[in-house]
């Protein structure tokens, strides 16, 4: 209890100014986050419990109907599948690809350099341009891929046009453009770690396998839990191509989360409905913080 | 042990994954190779891989006449300077306050301002909309940057460059007679700047790219930024040829991809030294 033992007037105010500037030095960051992260969260809280208004009808109270309503859509519940589906697939490729990356990128191999750029590449792309690059590959009959296919004379798929198909050719674009970014963290991890520990492993007759098994997995542990939770988040917010590629289409085959709520607030107007899904997704964005920061942090030290 | 047995086993495999990388790099640029082949040959022709077809800059004249570009490309810039300002000035003040102040609440702040890492600006589209119209800030620079300025992100790497800067360095420019806010300036901006260089390449990028929210506030052709241009013009439905469409994507990533693959090195540097792992 430091103040029971400093009773000395220059010593407090010294203490009052140090709390005076840290308030003012937060102030302006503070006022920024309360009145686009805090006060809309708790006003789309607050919107998920009203009904839609009209001119004619005032929104009135109507307590958790709206989430009722979701649950008794269809549509929410494939929304629901696809977004989990796109979480499943595309977070495991993306690190294990950018795994792969990172030890071939950092490893001496000829071209090195090259190899580093290519893979980095789609970073740098902003998600729409990304997605006409891709449409380039899945345009039925003149796209890159059926050029290809039909020269074994396959017939012609339509990528995007079909539900079976749809879901995983968005997957594969998203994986695309996050796995070089991931890269990254895992290169600046690997080089961090002392070459000495993988020649003592090699010496011992450990094989390359069993180094990577062994060693570098348990000390690329915090940059995969970071990553983890990175592209947990994407899973989320990656959602620009859809608005290319496929619309959600066809038949809400690929319709995400995210694109879902943006529908129903930007061109259905239901600002309740979009509200109410809204609050499900903070719901498990908080979670995944409460995880993050019980669970992991533990692990990771911040200091 | 036999220190030269296992030779060429390793040589063998290192062969192989040699040829794993090459090929790899070569499907990850495939897209945008297909594009700059495509945007280069005749309408019709964008898959045609003889050399005997003429090359044409045809698609280029096309697209650039198609939209007005350099209007998308000045918004672009106005939204990605405006926005990595407000973050480096905010982030730095409460960065600082964060490293180096004692307060009352200054933990349960902390918590609350890694809590905006999670509430992404993303996600509350449609309350930030409403806050945004509000504030009368709709189709402005303001209103695509004002949700992203105060980054969590950006506060609690520069609190973590601030706090393993020695106190003794800010103790003697104290002595020296500088203020609290040019300790600020000359002792900790300095040495925190590789975490600025990864911080600000790591924003221009986000925000270059950034589209649902830009999409989302901007109702007039005159304060679109490249990517939502770039989108309505790629449209389907919009009927352009693929060929338009793939020039005009390479006009617009072209910029940004040559300069992240000129300061590649020092990009890959800066994350290494801001310690982000």
């Amino acid at each position: 209890m430091p103040d029971a033992l400093a009773p000395d007037p220059i010593a407090r105010q010294q203490r009052r100014l140090q709390a005076l500037y840290g308030w003012m030095l937060l102030s302006p960051a503070l006022i920024l986050l309360t009145v686009f992260a805090f006060l809309p969260a708790f006003a789309t809280v607050w919107g998920s419990l009203y009904s839609r208004g009209t001119a004619r009808r005032p929104a009135v109270f109507n307590g958790l109907e709206n989430y009722a309503d979701l649950a008794a859509d269809p549509t929410f519940w494939t929304v629901l599948g696809n977004n989990f589906v796109y979480a499943a697939v595309t977070i495991p490729v993306s690190i294990a690809l950018a795994l792969a990356m990172a030890l071939w990128a950092d490893s001496r191999i000829p071209l090195r350099g090259f190899v580093r750029s290519a893979y980095f590449t789609p970073t740098v792309l902003p998600m729409v341009a990304a997605a006409n690059l891709w449409l380039f590959f899945y345009t039925p009959g003149l796209g890159v891929i059926d050029s290809f296919t039909s020269l074994f004379g396959l017939p012609a798929v339509n990528w995007l046009g079909q539900p079976q198909t749809a879901l995983g050719a968005v997957m594969v674009v998203t994986v695309w453009k996050e796995a070089g970014f991931f890269m990254i963290f895992y290169l600046a991890a690997l080089q961090t770690i002392p070459p000495d520990l993988k020649e003592a492993a090699l010496v011992e007759g450990a094989s390359r396998l069993t180094y990577l098994r062994r060693v570098l997995l348990p000390l690329l542990m915090p940059t995969t839990a970071f990553i983890f939770i990175n592209a947990l988040i994407n899973s989320v917010k990656l959602i620009d191509h859809l608005f290319i590629l496929t619309k959600g289409g066809p038949n809400n085959a690929t319709k995400l989360v995210l694109y879902w709520i943006w529908e129903m607030a930007f061109s259905y107007f239901d600002r309740p409905h979009a509200a109410a899904m809204t609050v499900l997704v903070l719901l498990v964005l908080g979670a995944v913080a409460v995880f993050q920061f019980a669970v992991l942090d533990k692990r990771i030290h911040y200091r | 042990m036999m220190p030269s047995s296992p030779a060429r086993p390793i040589r063998w495999s290192a062969a192989l994954e040699a040829i794993g990388a090459w090929l790899l790099a070569l499907v990850w640029i495939a897209p945008l190779l297909f594009a700059l082949w495509a945007s280069l040959r005749a309408p019709g022709q964008a898959l045609d891989f003889s050399l005997a077809a003429p090359f044409t800059f045809e698609n280029y004249r096309a697209a650039w006449a198609a939209a007005p570009w350099p209007v998308y490309a000045l918004n672009t810039l106005a939204l990605v300077s405006f926005t990595l300002v407000g973050q480096l000035v905010l982030c730095t003040l409460a960065g600082y306050a964060f490293a180096r102040f004692r307060f009352p609440g200054r933990e349960a702040l902390f918590v609350l301002v890694l809590l905006q890492l999670f509430v992404l600006p993303e996600v509350l589209i449609v309350e930030n909309y409403a806050m945004i119209s509000r504030l009368a800030l709709l189709d402005t620079i303001a209103g695509m940057g004002l949700p992203y300025v105060a980054s969590a992100f950006g506060i609690f790497l520069l609190r973590q460059a601030f706090k393993s800067v020695p106190v003794e360095l800010e103790e003697a420019a104290r002595v020296e007679g500088c203020s609290w806010l040019g300790v600020l300036w000359r002792v900790y901006v300095p040495a925190a700047r590789p975490v600025y260089l990864a911080y600000a390449l790591v924003s221009v990028a986000t925000h270059w790219n950034n589209f649902l929210w830009p999409l989302i506030v901007t109702n007039t052709p005159g304060r679109r930024p490249l990517t939502v241009g770039l989108s309505l013009f790629g449209a389907p439905e919009s009927g352009v040829d693929i060929s338009v469409i793939s020039a005009a994507t390479i006009m617009v990533v072209a910029p940004l991809l040559i300069a992240f693959l000129i300061f590649q090195r020092q990009f890959i540097q800066a994350f290494l030294r801001a310690g982000i792992r």
